[in-house]
């Protein structure tokens, strides 16, 4: 049976997805995803969607019970890389993935995560603070 | 006189009966819809609803036949589907058709947000004999 | 006896479009700007022609003979190049109505001496121009329509341009009504635009927007959510005050996106969003 794979890197979880789902796979991809973060401890999955072509209610919902999951398990998940056609579908679906983090490719996706997760460890740094560090 | 009728111009037949049908399924129909010079988005949009119907057949009738037709009225083309099962069909097609009805984590329906992307949306259900759902995509619609 | 019409017309054939012309080039209506005398001829000889040669006795009191095809075809080919032209529906009204008049005035010479006759065939006559007459316009409506239709696709595409601001943001004037073609077209510039520069941050910019009901703003949202899907952050920009008492008045929850009163201050949101700083600079002495 096919197998998407997953990648580790570091604190992360990198998948990318590139062939079109079917159901089983996308429920194994589930299933495979939570074993993972736990076994490594991961503290961000990262989904990089940007070679599929369509996304309906059904892979909708399995990247929103990854979400879920993974925050049980303290890890932010991050779906990078959604082509516009499909953004706009799902919109009008009615599916806007509240919840999910995006980004618009891996490495932005990578910074948002790190951004994330150092937040959560310096919790006092406020916006304004990380604003002047800039400067 | 002058009245635009929906002429069809291609016929072509496909049976959805498992899983690993869906995605063939939903490759044939981007095929027809590239044929006819239909936008990505619009596309994107025909085979997601196409997706959402093919997967509703499997999953409460077990599977079903899908129509595919290439159709033409006045100066615009589209894509015609007819899903057809004999499941246990809908007792309550009012209620399907509510938003809110599909966010249910087991009820996968998603028929309002089906007929959000495409131009045309009927639906027929005799309880204990079957489902017939038809769609139409126009290229620019 | 009611042979005669068909053979009558078909005889006086020249003598019709004589009157015609003659009555045509009268008309204080007529657009010589539009259209030369000599094309018009050419025109109206070549419907005198058409009708003449399919009229029957037969089909004269049947409008929707399929004999008459030609001359439909003509007729239709005539109000669709006029209505492109820019005539008026009244001029071209004028036009197949004058020839009505032509026919009518070769019957009564025609048929002096026997009124019932005459009456009769001034009755189908009028009947077949006045079917005439419908067809010209549906078919001018229809060129009309075309016309209208090429316009709108063309006011889409040129009324929603995307303009790179800043390394990373985006913005996007939007003018006129927002309704569901639209936003689509919309939505479509954008998210490809912000694949293709890498940006992070749109800017919605409604000013040019009249008004904002519960429609639009529903469009509004959309955008913003298929932006955010993307990845990159929207915000709306250039909201009067009449449109926030709508909002607000019709219930409209707005709270999920954010929105400014200006492009300036959506601009300072974007920069402070990058971390960047617009500053002015030390004068020299």
């Amino acid at each position: 049976m096919e197998k998407i794979p997953i990648l580790r890197m570091g604190h992360f979880l990198l998948v990318t997805i590139q062939v079109d789902l079917y159901d089983r796979l996308a429920v194994n991809l589930e299933a495979d995803l939570v074993q993972m973060v736990n076994k490594t401890g991961a503290r961000g999955v990262l989904i990089d969607i940007s070679a599929v072509s369509i996304v309906d209610s059904f892979m909708g919902r399995i990247i929103g019970n990854i979400a879920n999951m993974s925050k049980i398990l303290d890890a932010e998940t991050v779906v990078v890389g959604m082509q516009p056609a499909v953004a706009i579908t799902l919109v009008e679906l009615g599916l806007p993935l509240q919840g999910v983090f995006t980004a618009l490719n891996v490495e932005r996706g990578m910074e948002l995560l790190r951004n994330r997760i150092d937040l959560d460890l310096n919790p006092e740094d406020d916006d304004d603070d990380a604003i002047s560090d800039a400067d | 006189m002058m009245t635009t009728q929906l002429v069809t111009l291609t016929k072509d037949r496909m049976v959805v009966k498992l899983e690993q049908d869906v995605v063939p399924f939903r490759n044939r129909v981007k095929e027809h819809a590239t044929k006819i010079g239909m936008g990505l988005v619009n596309q994107t949009k025909l085979i997601t609803a196409a997706s959402e119907l093919s997967r509703n057949m499997l999953r409460y009738a077990g599977g079903g036949e899908v129509l595919i037709e290439v159709v033409s009225k006045g100066r615009e083309n589209g894509i015609r589907l007819t899903f057809s099962d004999k499941g246990p069909g809908i007792e309550d097609i009012k209620k399907a058709m509510q938003d809110g009805y599909s966010t249910g984590k087991s009820l996968g329906l998603g028929l309002p947000g089906t007929k959000r992307l495409v131009s045309e949306f009927d639906i027929k259900s005799v309880p204990n004999q079957g489902t017939t759902v038809i769609i139409l995509k126009w290229k620019n619609g | 006896m009611k042979a005669d019409l068909v053979k009558t017309l078909q005889k006086k054939k020249k003598q019709i479009l004589e009157i015609w012309m003659e009555k045509q080039l009268a008309d204080a209506g007529l657009r010589d700007d539009l259209i030369s005398n000599e094309e018009l001829r050419i025109q109206s000889e070549e419907l005198v022609q058409a009708l003449v040669q399919s009229i029957t006795e037969k089909n004269l009191g049947n409008v929707e003979s399929s004999e008459f095809e030609p001359v439909y075809e003509i007729l239709a080919g005539i109000s669709l190049s006029r209505a492109k032209q820019g005539f008026s529906p009244r001029e071209t009204g004028i036009y197949i109505f004058s020839l009505k008049d032509s026919l009518l005035q070769v019957i009564q010479e025609e048929m002096r001496d026997d009124p019932a006759a005459m009456y009769a065939e001034t009755i189908r006559i009028s009947k077949l121009v006045d079917s005439f007459g419908i067809a010209t316009f549906e078919t001018f409506i229809k060129g009309r329509e075309e016309v209208i239709y090429r316009q709108t696709n063309e006011i889409t595409e040129i009324s929603t341009p995307v303009i790179r601001v800043w390394d990373g943001i985006l913005a996007l004037p939007i003018i006129g009504t927002l309704d569901s073609s639209r936003t689509q077209v919309v939505m479509e510039n954008l998210l490809q635009e912000i694949v293709e520069t890498g940006s992070s941050i749109a800017i919605l910019d409604i000013s040019g927007v009249p008004a904002v009901d519960s429609l639009v703003a529903q469009h509004l949202i959309k955008t913003v959510s298929a932006t955010r899907l993307m990845g990159a952050e929207c915000i709306i920009s250039g909201i009067r005050p009449e449109i926030a008492q709508t909002v607000v008045h019709l219930g409209i929850d707005l709270s999920n996106i954010t929105t400014k009163a200006s492009l300036a201050s959506a601009l300072r949101h974007a920069f402070s969003q990058l971390h960047l700083e617009v500053r002015k600079k030390q004068k020299q002495q």
